[in-house]
């Protein structure tokens, strides 16, 4: 549970921080809460588009390929994939993070290197995914509507471009989330390599980069559930 | 940061602990990292994740009737991974119980966020249900093949 702290300590007296944490780690909680608001907003908007609708197409039929798969019916598989990249590339973060804590480069190197490809498979997995659907006919403002389509409404009648508006913008805009910690996850691989955290005498940076990443992982936790089962 | 003029007369003596030790007002009194306890978590998070996936593959798709269930179900689920996210990752369980509450506190109005909104969506359902005839009638408006009894298209899923 929550760290242990000596009854007399005197935390708001000065001369320390309050929340024993750094400062920068702190603040980048804070923006961490701002963007759960933005994303929490992103989707409730989601919800309640999908709330005042009498149908919605049905994610195990639109979601249901797989690369070089053909026209196979694999419902859900390729996201599952895409939810292990993430939550494995989260773990990989962490174990940089405690490398970091004993101050061993090599092996902070080493867990950078295996988080950044991670992001990068998750990337092109979401682009397949976005090109697949796009070729399906389905983008901004566009939704399949012709008989036998994979995006017809649950109860077969006509989806409207709500569900792609709210797909595409999302999944876009957290995409971009795991673009920018991949750029993220590089300058701090390129600083830890070239020994500017061992200089400083501290890996805090790579914590804060943690942070960021694991709320990435957070968020597509969500998105996976509003946009893959529900 | 104090920690500019404060250095010389407390920097000695704060160094007991280990690893981060760059500023004299954070004591880090925790943990050599504990890699188990972040294995442990990842085998949660796959877990959850599969108990996930093969409901929604395998059982939900045979209990229509059932669905709402199924989406608390989910609902439950993805908190549950949130949280082990938040604390064992994010390492936010490990903080001091102020700071948690910073975090914590405000994150409750997603409460009254979600209730709202979801609410507001669903009473906008029923109001043109009830009113705008188009809207009532695309309810029932099945998608059928244009001329008649066409083959479907190759590629599609049924």
């Amino acid at each position: 549970m929550a760290q242990a702290i000596p009854a007399n300590q005197k935390w708001w007296s000065g001369g320390r921080s309050p929340f024993n944490v750094e400062y920068g780690k702190l603040m980048m909680w804070y923006f961490l809460m701002s963007d759960a608001f933005t994303f929490g907003a992103f989707l409730i908007s989601y919800g309640t588009a999908r709330f005042s609708t009498n149908s919605w197409p049905d994610p195990n039929h639109v979601f249901s390929s797989f690369p070089f798969a053909g026209h196979a019916h694999l419902p859900l598989v390729f996201v599952s994939l895409m939810t292990f990249i993430l939550i494995m590339s989260s773990v990989t973060m962490v174990l940089a993070v405690g490398a970091g804590h004993s101050n061993d480069r090599k092996s902070v190197v080493k867990w950078m290197i295996w988080t950044i490809i991670g992001g990068i498979a998750f990337l092109s997995c979401q682009a397949w995914e976005w090109n697949h659907l796009y070729h399906q006919g389905a983008w901004w403002g566009q939704i399949p509507t012709e008989a036998g389509s994979a995006f017809l409404n649950a109860d077969g009648t006509k989806p409207n471009t709500n569900f792609s508006n709210f797909f595409f913008t999302i999944t876009g805009f957290h995409g971009f989330h795991v673009f920018s910690g991949v750029i993220i996850n590089i300058i701090m691989l390129i600083m830890a390599y070239t020994g500017v955290f061992d200089r400083r005498g501290h890996y805090l940076m790579i914590e804060k980069a943690g942070l960021y990443w694991h709320f990435v992982d957070l968020v597509w936790v969500f998105v996976f559930t509003c946009f893959y089962l529900f | 940061m104090a920690h500019t003029d404060s250095h010389t007369h407390t920097e000695h003596a704060s160094q007991p602990y280990h690893g981060n030790t760059h500023s004299p007002e954070v004591t880090h009194h925790e943990h050599s990292f504990d890699s188990r306890a972040i294995w442990r978590t990842f085998w949660i998070l796959l877990g959850i994740t599969c108990v996930e996936l093969i409901v929604g593959m395998f059982i939900a798709p045979n209990f229509h009737s059932l669905k709402l269930m199924f989406n608390i179900l989910y609902m439950i689920l993805t908190g549950a991974k949130a949280f082990y996210i938040i604390a064992e990752f994010m390492h936010l369980k490990h903080e001091i119980k102020n700071m948690i509450m910073t975090i914590a506190v405000p994150a409750l109005l997603f409460i009254w966020f979600l209730t709202a909104f979801l609410w507001d969506g669903n009473s906008f359902k029923n109001l043109r249900n009830r009113f705008d005839r188009n809207h009532d009638a695309k309810r029932t408006e099945k998608v059928t093949p244009a001329h008649g009894g066409e083959a479907q298209k190759p590629g599609a899923i049924h």
